[in-house]
């Protein structure tokens, strides 16, 4: 059995995965255009600015748009069938990838709120969305 | 300019072919389509190749050429997941349309079915996801499409059924095609019956995983007097793209097929409306709905009925994936992008048994890379 993929953090995102194990979701801010991003990159994707400053996410989110897995990516998935993937749009105004957990498959839907939440994967903290 | 042309076609087997290796697959490939145009080894002097999961490598082309001991005054291998087939069409048209090269190869073909452990494909191809913010989660291929089917169906009130429709018509097209890979009929419930993979897409939803290679030859525009074969015009081309990571796609509704559409449409000085067969890659069922409305030969909305009542078969609106498709016909990485381009070439030169689509003149294909990430669109037209 593979185990469950772990983040590699690299020079853009060592600050995202470090506030993670703290149970912080940081979001990028723009200085010089005040836009928010992610995931974490070294310029603003939207003026290219390279003035960066994090701010933690409320943690507040709803779903964009999701799916009941049943045939999994590889085996270390294949012990959670079903689960949920989604999009989750944070209130912040960002979009990321995470699974929604604390509730029955078949309860999930779309605009549903979430909160964040965070799972333990190895010794890296991963953001999860969690039912309200 | 000097118009680029298609001289030379042809598809290996497809499907599950013991023996069969990548390079011999390309090998196979190349010297079908070299014959097909009428033309000798000598005659290439461009080659582009694509990507493969079963010998991977830096350099494929001189892999390639090496294998066939060519040496071509231009080769390069190109990789845009599913969309490589077309870019790799347009970019061969520039190449003779600049006067760089006469006649480039364009070779595709993988054994990713007989050539990788079971499930291998499927995990290959789940690293078009990003790998710190999409992967611990989970995410396979039909399942980041199924994130886009749900919210579709969501917005715009596309059903199931809908949906299954395209299967079942990709399937009657590979019916009449012997040498498709799936050719068991089907129906709507089969489909909606079949195992779930990704909700709301079942296995019969998603496309096919097949041994199989394809190439063509574009040559020169006033190369076309001395082709073997009645020469095929590209008339237009066009890319577009919006993002890799579905995480990070602008619009969940809208990709770049639209812009990649618009731009080969122009070029080639024409509408949707004028063209009589489509080739658009349907790597799952939500993926050819999504295109065929956001090019514009349906409304919003109005695809999935469309689809339902028939206007993708042979006599329908829009004759499409007379081939059989990536549901039916079948995948081989990018040598599945290639059979919808080898199919439109057969529909233009009116030989396509048992499935040709009546007095076709302009025919429209597509790919699609990644999870509707990168797109090119390309008009073809017969002389």
């Amino acid at each position: 059995m593979t185990e469950k993929p772990i983040p590699v953090p690299n020079p853009d995102s060592v600050e995202f995965w470090k506030a993670c194990n703290e149970e912080k979701f940081l979001i990028q801010t723009c200085n010089s255009c005040g836009k928010n991003q992610f995931y974490p990159r070294a310029i603003c994707k939207h003026c290219h600015g390279s003035d960066l400053d994090w701010q933690p996410a409320s943690g507040r989110g709803k779903v964009k748009t999701f799916t009941v897995v049943n045939h999994a990516p590889s085996p270390a998935f294949k012990e959670d069938l079903p689960y949920v993937l989604a999009l989750i749009d944070l209130e912040e105004g960002v979009r990321a990838m995470m699974n929604v957990i604390g509730c029955d498959v078949v309860d999930v839907h779309i605009g549903m709120d979430i909160e964040l939440t965070f799972e333990a994967r190895g010794d890296q903290k991963i953001p999860q969305a969690k039912a309200i | 300019m000097k118009k680029a042309i298609i001289t030379g076609a042809y598809d290996t087997d497809v499907g599950e072919l013991h023996g069969s290796s990548c390079m011999g697959l390309h090998a196979e490939a190349a010297l079908g389509a070299i014959t097909d145009a009428g033309l000798n080894k000598a005659d290439i002097d461009g080659v582009l190749c694509a990507y493969s999961f079963t010998e991977p490598h830096l350099m494929l082309s001189s892999v390639f050429c090496e294998y066939m001991n060519i040496q071509p005054k231009f080769n390069a291998a190109i990789e845009v997941g599913g969309a490589t087939a077309c870019v790799m069409v347009m970019q061969a048209a520039a190449l003779v349309e600049s006067g760089m090269c006469r006649n480039v190869l364009v070779v595709t073909g993988d054994n990713r079915l007989t050539g990788m452990p079971k499930g291998g494909a499927v995990a290959t191809l789940a690293k078009v996801g990003h790998a710190q913010y999409e992967h611990p989660y989970g995410m396979s291929v039909p399942a980041a499409y199924a994130l886009v089917a749900n919210h579709y169906m969501n917005e715009y009130g596309t059903t199931s059924e809908q949906l299954a429709s395209i299967s079942v018509s990709a399937r009657e097209h590979a019916i009449r095609n012997t040498k498709a890979h799936r050719r068991t009929p089907i129906t709507i419930e089969d489909v909606l019956n079949s195992r779930m993979i990704a909700s709301p897409l079942h296995v019969l939803d998603c496309c096919l995983i097949s041994d199989g290679g394809a190439a063509i030859i574009v040559s020169a525009g006033e190369t076309g007097a001395d082709a073997a074969k009645k020469p095929i015009e590209i008339l237009g081309t066009g890319q577009g793209h919006t993002h890799e990571h579905i995480m990070a796609a602008p619009s969940l509704s809208d990709f770049g097929c639209k812009h990649a559409a618009h731009t080969a449409f122009g070029r080639a000085g024409i509408t949707a409306k004028d063209v009589d067969v489509a080739e658009i890659y349907d790597s799952f069922t939500i993926t050819l709905l999504m295109e065929l409305e956001s090019i514009g030969f349906f409304e919003r909305g109005e695809a999935g009925p469309a689809c339902l009542s028939g206007a993708l078969k042979l006599d329908g609106q829009l004759p499409c994936n007379t081939h059989g498709g990536l549901m039916s016909y079948g995948h081989s990485g990018a040598a599945g992008g290639m059979f919808h381009v080898v199919e439109a070439v057969r529909q233009l030169r009116h030989e396509a048994e048992g499935r040709q689509v009546k007095d076709s003149e302009i025919a429209f294909v597509h790919g699609d890379g990644g999870i509707l990430s990168a797109h090119c669109s390309l008009v073809f037209g017969r002389t």
